[in-house]
């Protein structure tokens, strides 16, 4: 079984901690939960679960909470060689005390802050137990993802804005503070950043997010399937195909729905759709961010005629809304199959020697050689995760490494550096819009007859289950439970955002803050899909 | 640099009429547009764009309308770094209430007379996240609005008629010196 070699580490780890007596238990397989084994460990111990995973060289994928009424459950998810451990355990409610991940796993550090905010969990030697996504909308003693907390709140006629927030200052002189945000000069999301600087170098770069906070996880609480679904698409617009399957993969997981194959390789086809549109985006504004207005045009043209075939095939520019519970919500029209064929025959040659352009251009060398530059070593420490991850040397890719249909039968090209700077990341990036290019046409060749739906039929109450894809940012996962008559319990979407925006901090140290913008587009965080 | 140029050459001039997606509509309302922005904002309409907590889906949509095909700037309308040099706000929702005070400020720093346009369907009543504890929902929860672009996202050609509905609203005529 392939699967055992993906757990070997798994087991030694059981082992060794339950040689050393510690109550944990591996805890019988769900489906909705599969190919992750999960386990469960007593809260006091959950500190040196932390200590041992950190040790086996384990990567920290993401970490949620869940109120049941009597008690808190908090998940952690690892992964190493392939295999996915989901660990849980219980606290008591009024007394919600944890260790922390954090020392261990650096990736921990704002995903428990996040359940600090918005759970009350009090982690005990968490390195940094500043608030997070907390800002001034509720206060220190609330916790709106507690049962008891309804979801209107208790707002005041204003919010005020969010003073008070420690920065970390440096001090010497020539040093200066820039604050900049949360609203941006340009057409993108909120978010602060504060720049301790010298002259134009970088000394540190803190960000503040959370602005766009709006409720996500506490509205999906008593959705039905499809109104989750309808939540997912929006937990950040740029990824509404990858958030909105892995949302309807962990639905469909728990209730035990198999898919048609047709549903399938049109739900590849869309997340594909939705990787080379965002690729083409991101390469035309970090042309325009070092001023080659030429790439700009070049790409954000092609990126335009991409989206109006995703509208004629699909229905939507963004592919909004074309994903349900149980397949997808309408047929490729016959005609929109030589269509995106000749389309993907068009644009080939033209990404070429637009590539061409661009990596040979001194002006955009000079500009993207050596900037924004994420060492491998820190990128592995971090388990970074999609295209920042690759152009630093991590081989990783979902739709080859976990891999789910339609992609469990193909061939998945995975591009990768080792160079780490922003240049590598847009190699990387164009490399991939050549992968999905032929994904794509494979996926139309083989395009499998039959229906694109299924009906929807709601699992028993407490059903869990984990969706994970490879969207165009990286590894997204969604977690479900299920409550009573179908409805929604529990919903947590894990944007590769969350693992990815620290290392942003990291890689413009020494960089000069004009290179901001570019290493900024060059990782491309979502700020609605960390702050949720 | 020849190359370039041989590939500007080869592409030409893509900026069209887009007939075969909107019969001609975008020329119809990109003339429209200009007019209106000759006549309100002697050719020039500058618009600072607030992403108030949206999805972020609203903003792809709103940058697309600098692209070639639609090159909303050939019409008089461009968008400036700062509200202080701005004529109209175009803002996203739904206003999450870690925006509210950046909103209020960033309206208040905008000059007189201005215009406010909430866009998206979160933008114009709060869409799928409506108000809660974290969302105080529409745009004019929170500021004066004069209009609304409905749509999730809207398209650009949908963003360019809302833009032109509202300079061509008799609103800032009406609020003018
Ligand atoms: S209107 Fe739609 S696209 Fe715009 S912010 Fe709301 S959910 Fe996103």
């Amino acid at each position: 079984m392939r699967s055992e070699g993906r757990f070997g580490w798994l087991d030694q780890l059981l082992g060794q901690l339950l040689s050393e007596d510690l109550p944990v238990r591996e805890l019988a397989p769900e489906p909705g939960l599969a190919p992750a084994r999960s386990i469960s460990i007593d809260p006091e111990h959950w500190g040196r679960l932390g200590q041992a995973t950190g040790h086996t060289g384990c990567r920290w994928v993401g970490c949620w909470g869940e109120d049941t009424g009597d008690e808190l459950i908090v998940h952690a998810c690892f992964e190493k060689d392939r295999g996915y451990m989901l660990a849980r355990t219980r606290l008591r409610r009024l007394t919600p005390i944890l260790p922390s991940h954090t020392p261990y796993h650096p990736a921990a550090d704002r995903s428990e802050r996040h359940l600090q905010d918005l759970f009350g969990v009090a982690f005990s030697d968490h390195p940094d137990p500043r608030r997070w996504v907390r800002h001034q909308a509720w206060s220190a003693s609330e916790f709106p993802l507690r049962r008891d907390f309804p979801a209107a709140g208790h707002p005041l006629a204003q919010t005020p804005a969010d003073n008070g927030y420690k920065f970390l200052h440096a001090q010497g002189s020539g040093v200066c503070e820039i604050p900049v945000g949360p609203v941006h000069a340009g057409i993108i999301e909120p978010g602060h950043f504060r720049f301790q600087a010298v002259g134009e170098t970088i000394l540190h770069l803190e960000e503040r997010l959370g602005y766009t906070h709006k409720g996500t996880e506490k509205l999906a609480e008593g959705r039905d399937a499809a109104g989750l679904a309808r939540l997912a698409a929006r937990v950040s617009g740029d990824a509404t195909v990858a958030h909105s399957w892995a949302a309807c993969m962990a639905m469909e997981k728990a209730a035990g729905i198999e898919l048609p194959a047709r549903a399938l390789v049109l739900r590849a086809i869309m997340a594909e759709r939705e990787r080379i549109a965002n690729h083409l985006g991101d390469i035309g504004a970090i042309c325009s961010d070092v001023s080659l207005g030429f790439g700009f045009y070049q790409f954000s043209r092609l990126r335009e005629e991409w989206q109006r075939i995703s509208l004629a095939a699909f229905g939507h520019r963004l592919l909004m809304g074309c994903i349900v519970p149980g397949g997808v919500v309408a047929d490729l029209e016959p005609a929109m199959i030589p269509a995106q064929r000749e389309q993907i025959r068009a644009v080939r040659p033209q990404l070429g020697r637009l590539m061409d352009i661009l990596t040979t251009s001194p002006t955009v060398v000079n500009r993207l050689a050596g900037t924004g530059r994420l060492a491998p070593a820190l990128a592995a420490g971090f388990g970074a995760l999609g295209y920042v991850g690759r152009a630093s040397g991590i081989d990783r890719d979902l739709r080859r490494d976990a891999p789910y249909a339609p992609y469990d039968r193909l061939k998945i090209p995975v591009a990768v550096s080792k160079d780490g700077d922003v240049a590598a990341r847009l190699r990387v990036r164009a490399e991939e819009i050549s992968g999905s290019l032929v994904l794509i046409e494979t996926l139309l060749a083989e395009l499998p007859p039959g229906p694109v739906c299924v009906p929807w039929t709601p699992p028993a109450p407490d059903a869990q289950g984990l969706g994970m894809v490879e969207g165009w940012r990286g590894e997204t996962l969604a977690f479900v439970r299920f409550g009573d008559e179908g409805r929604i319990a529990r919903y947590y979407p894990r944007d590769p955002s969350v693992i990815n925006w620290p290392l942003l901090e990291l890689l413009v140290e020494d960089d000069i803050v004009p290179d901001f913008p570019v290493c900024n587009k060059s990782v491309n965080g979502s700020y609605s899909g960390n702050d949720l | 640099m020849l190359r370039i140029l041989g590939k500007v050459q080869r592409i030409g001039i893509v900026t069209e009429d887009l007939a075969p997606w909107s019969d001609r509509v975008l020329t119809e309302v990109g003339t429209q547009l200009k007019a209106a922005v000759g006549m309100r904002f002697r050719g020039s309409l500058a618009i600072r764009q607030i992403d108030a907590g949206s999805c972020n889906g609203c903003e792809l949509e709103i940058h697309a309308l600098t692209n070639p095909f639609y090159g909303i700037e050939r019409f008089g309308v461009h968008f400036v770094a700062s509200p202080r040099h701005a004529d109209l706000l175009l803002v996203t929702g739904p206003v999450s209430r870690h925006m509210e005070e950046a909103v209020r400020r960033t309206y208040a720093a905008t000059p007189d007379p201005k215009l406010v346009i909430a866009v998206g369907d979160c933008g114009a009543n709060g869409g799928e996240f409506g108000v809660n504890y974290a969302s105080a929902g529409a745009v004019a929860n929170v500021i004066p609005v004069d209009a609304v672009i409905a749509g999730c996202p809207p398209s650009p050609l949908a963003l360019m008629r809302g833009i032109l509905e509202a300079i061509g609203a008799n609103r800032l005529a009406a609020r003018s010196p």
